[in-house]
């Protein structure tokens, strides 16, 4: 609850990354969504990403819209600028953001409401354009906050609380993202940390669109027998295609992989994600054959998890419009104003 | 039957010029209007259009006026009807005594012309098509051979069109010079052919001066410019998109770093209004100057953002360049009829600051100012242009800046401060003057961070539903908004040349006409004190010029009197003294409509005192 403190001190012994902080310089206030949420966990894989990434927590700013999910930023990275802006227009402030500072790291959170109802054309915009940014939903298939309604990524067939069975089609943000053009495309689960940490992390690093769609179920409204976003069912029916590490700076590959079962990417600013093969045919690199497999894997009911494409070479909004290396900012009139030199020729050519 | 003699006029009348849109025309009417300034007389040009691309009627008007008078007049004294679909209307509306100047290839029946007019056949077509063999050379020299008769027939000096041609034409010898061939057939067939000049005509002046000829748009993206913006985000919409574009092509040529090349900015088209205005929240929530423009629709669209930069605090510039509403109403046509829809925009209790520039120059001294306001107060601030000022070349005084000048970023407290171990309060009122100090994301590694959100919080920025935390607050945005009153444009006073017990508020594209038609009011006897107001929220003096007069009439461009409402909302002043004059009909306000309007209010007044029989 925010209104009772964190206690600051922690135990002296607790363990330091590169930059000297530790796990507790990363979290935030006490979450106030309901026990066992599964966007807790995904608040806990954040922390954990950023802590290993050895990231200074104030060059995060993290960005959300309205909704369980939009509340978490609050709950992590207490040291950061977080924005908790209007209900489905996240991508939009973050682009903006992003304009003025090319130097800081984009996070966005966002929910299945936010982002594939409300937010639907901001979400594909963003990705369309490129922007670099860590876009991470939060899909939970219902709106919590107000109690229950199925949201459009809830699966056709699937039961509410209530007991409405959902006629609708459902939206996949990953398949939506994969068509638009984002160049880090992935799918995790809120209950499978081990997955989840170092696709944030990857995310992080990578120099593009990221897009991460997390199953979080639900605990109040979309827990039970009949949803297809319970932790039970996403437990039955997850089919991770591979798991990754991800390496920074100059550490060799890890001995543990067998041979022939690890596909390492070398990203733009030197970090290497190392790809452990669980589906020997899914290959990371083939946007259409990506785009298939998850069509005929959700076709037999399967969520397909893992990281699911990656373009190690690619280019954001800042790349496409040519801005300057330095923030936009930090600039002063010496380096925005023409002066009014200019501004007599100007005069001179209008009369 | 008398018999109506030509209107005889030297350099104040009014052509219009009927086209069809798409026709290539723009470009000739504007070098007819050029031209005339090239004289050294003033004038001032339309452009009345569909929303159409190909095919519907287009006008362009020129009031040639020595006197300077820049408002609409109402009325055309020649018409160069060059659209058939449009022929019956152009007719009907020629001044009696008027021109009427006509493509005469085919032959037309006399029931076509009004005998009360001079009418001057000149074969367009048929010279046209003598010379030329391409259609699309035709269509285009076709309006260059109009404006070398019209050369002729109003005694303008070839010379100086030629040269106008050569300044367009710079570098590309061969159009150069189709284009002064074209002028000038025009020219000789008229001068063989008819009586030149005609009782209208142009004759060299002095009163255009070192003034320049610009649309209000076009200014205004340049007074961002100027003013620092570096993010701009906008979706197309009629009569703003000039704006964007506009600012994109000052910033290819006054925005590239002169080393790398690359680009001091960044422009988003973005899929629509809702995304335009969040990414301008965002860039200015991260430090950077940035703004959007857009119209009516674009505005109700913005409406949730809008009240998120005022509950939150984030600056934003929004150039309103209004059209005729409701819903889609009339987008190529001018009003003034967004006051209230900016001054509240948005659920909850909100209040918005507006300037309201005259003419282009005010535009982009406005434009400029609105971004250190912006960030001064840090909330959105509306640029409100119109229709009229946005989307036509006026006349106006030269642009002006001052090099010493610096930009003011408000209260931002950096990691020096927060070092030093200065209290941080996202919201708190550490100068009473309502404005607390703001960190940028990334400041400092421990200290400034803060959670920004549109739910109500304390002076801390902590979550909270406290009822005395929540009223605190807001009791604290009213306080910044009174801060706001001083810091924003102050009205301009005119006094009339003898005391008067009547005054006249106006503001924006209205300036012109007010201006002439208080000459025309005092030939009438009557006398008024003017106020220009040009921002809200109002300055004190708005008040007091309301009390030192008996009643004061508002002027505005809209059917249910948004200033005057505001007026009398915000002050507190009895609606009785304020007397609306609207016009709404989506033409710019003429001073003929205001003097009108205003002197017959004025004459029933006058007490005509009862004579008695004297027993």
């Amino acid at each position: 609850m925010t209104y009772i403190a964190k206690p600051k001190f922690h135990h002296p012994g607790l363990k330091k990354n590169e930059l000297g902080y530790t796990h507790r310089d990363y979290e935030g206030k006490i979450s106030t969504l309901c026990a066992g949420c599964g966007h807790d966990s995904i608040t806990a894989s954040i922390i954990e990403a950023c802590y290993e990434l050895s990231i200074e927590p104030h060059r995060v700013a993290k960005i959300s819209g309205i909704g369980c999910s939009s509340k978490t930023p609050d709950y992590f990275l207490g040291n950061s600028h977080g924005f908790n802006s209007v209900h489905g227009r996240m991508p939009s402030v973050l682009t903006g953001a992003n304009l003025a500072n090319r130097d800081l790291i984009y996070l966005g959170v966002s929910g299945d409401g936010d982002s594939a109802s409300i937010g639907f054309g901001q979400f594909a915009h963003s990705i369309r354009r490129a922007v670099n940014m860590t876009y991470i939903v939060e899909n939970n298939g219902v709106y919590g906050l107000t109690k229950g309604q199925f949201s459009a990524t809830a699966d056709r067939g699937s039961k509410s609380k209530k007991g409405v069975t959902n006629t609708d089609n459902a939206i996949d943000l990953v398949a939506i993202a994969l068509q638009l053009g984002a160049t880090f495309v992935a799918r995790s689960f809120s209950g499978d940390k081990t997955q989840l940490v170092p696709l944030i992390a990857a995310a992080i690093r990578h120099k593009g669109a990221s897009f991460i769609d997390v199953i979080s179920p639900c605990i109040a409204f979309n827990n039970h027998a009949g949803s297809t976003k319970s932790f039970d069912y996403v437990r039955e029916h997850n089919d991770a295609v591979n798991r990754l590490d991800v390496l920074v700076g100059r550490e060799p590959i890890s001995v543990d992989y067998a041979p022939g079962t690890v596909q390492v990417v070398e990203q733009h600013d030197g970090s290497r994600l190392a790809l452990r093969k669980l589906d020997a045919d899914y290959d990371p690199h083939d946007r259409l054959g990506a785009q298939t497999f998850l069509q005929k894997h959700a076709a037999k009911g399967q969520i397909v998890t893992g990281l699911l494409y990656v373009d190690p070479d690619a280019e954001d909004l800042h790349t496409h419009l040519d801005t300057v290396e330095t923030p936009l900012n930090t600039m002063d009139e010496q380096a925005l104003c023409p002066g009014s030199a200019v501004l007599d020729k100007i005069n001179a050519s209008l009369r | 039957m008398s018999v109506q003699s030509p209107i005889s006029s030297v350099n104040d009348f009014v052509v219009r010029f009927a086209n069809v849109n798409g026709s290539g025309s723009a470009s000739a009417n504007e070098l007819f209007a050029r031209s005339i300034l090239r004289h050294g007389v003033p004038v001032s040009p339309r452009n009345i259009f569909p929303s159409n691309i190909q095919g519907l009627p287009t006008w362009y008007e020129v009031r040639v006026t020595e006197d300077g008078h820049l408002g609409a007049r109402g009325g055309v004294d020649m018409m160069v009807a060059m659209n058939p679909q449009t022929w019956d209307k152009d007719i009907a509306s020629i001044e009696p005594g008027g021109y009427l100047f006509y493509d005469s290839t085919k032959p037309m029946p006399s029931s076509k012309f009004r005998e009360d007019i001079t009418v001057i056949g000149v074969p367009l077509t048929a010279i046209t098509n003598s010379t030329y063999t391409d259609p699309r050379q035709r269509q285009l020299f076709k309006n260059i051979i109009y404006l070398g008769a019209l050369c002729a027939l109003l005694d303008l000096d070839p010379k100086l069109v030629e040269q106008l041609i050569g300044e367009q034409y710079k570098g590309k010898e061969k159009l150069l010079s189709s284009n002064v061939h074209a002028l000038h057939l025009g020219r000789d067939w008229a001068l063989q052919n008819l009586k030149c000049p005609l009782g209208l005509r142009v004759k060299k002046s002095d009163k255009v001066g070192d003034r320049i000829f610009i649309e209000g748009n076009s200014a205004a993206a340049l007074g961002a410019v100027y003013g620092g913006a570096t993010v701009c985000a906008w979706y197309p919409i009629t009569p703003s998109s000039s704006v964007a574009e506009a600012f994109t092509s000052h910033c290819k040529k006054y925005r590239h770093d002169p080393e790398t090349g690359k680009a001091k900015y960044a422009i988003v088209q973005g899929e629509d209004e809702l995304a335009s205005i969040g990414i301008v929240i965002g860039a200015s929530w991260n430090g950077a100057r940035a703004f959007t423009a857009t119209s009516g629709p674009g505005i109700s669209l913005m409406t949730e953002f809008i009240g998120l930069s005022y509950f939150a605090e984030i600056p934003a510039v929004i150039m309103n360049i209004q059209r005729a509403g409701p819903s889609t109403g009339m987008p190529t046509r001018t009003q003034q009829c967004d006051v209230i829809a900016c001054a509240y925009a948005s659920h909850g209790d909100t209040k918005h600051v507006l300037l309201f520039p005259e003419d282009p120059a005010e535009a982009f001294e406005f434009a400029a100012a609105a971004f250190d306001l912006a960030e001064r107060l840090q909330t959105t601030i509306f640029l409100m242009l119109d229709l009229d000022i946005g989307m036509n070349h006026r006349l106006c005084r030269p642009l002006k800046w001052d090099d010493a000048k610096q930009y003011d970023r408000g209260k931002v407290m950096t990691a020096e401060m927060l070092e030093e171990g200065r209290d941080f309060g996202r919201y708190l009122d550490v100068d009473g003057d309502g404005i607390p100090y703001r960190t940028y994301p990334g400041t400092h590694p421990t200290k400034g961070s803060y959670f920004t959100r549109g739910t109500s919080r304390d002076r801390y920025a902590r979550y909270s539903e406290e009822g005395a935390v929540y009223a605190d607050n807001m009791q604290r945005l009213v306080r910044k908004f009174e801060t706001a009153q001083d810091m924003v444009p102050r009205p301009l006073q005119a006094n009339a040349a003898k005391p008067t017990k009547y005054g006249v508020l106006y503001f924006g594209s209205t300036s012109p006409a007010m201006d002439e038609a208080i000459g025309i009011l005092e030939a009438r006897g009557h006398q008024l004190d003017r106020m220009r107001i040009r921002a809200f929220p109002f300055h004190s003096s708005v008040a007091s010029f309301i009390a030192d007069h008996d009643f004061v009439y508002v002027v505005e461009q809209n059917r249910d009197a948004q200033l005057r409402q505001l007026i009398v909302n915000e002050n507190g002043i009895d609606p009785v003294r304020l007397v609306p004059i609207l016009h709404y009909d989506g033409t710019p306000i003429t001073a003929r409509f205001i003097a009108n309007s205003i002197g017959d209010h004025q004459d029933h007044l006058k007490v005509t005192p009862l004579r008695k029989a004297v027993t």
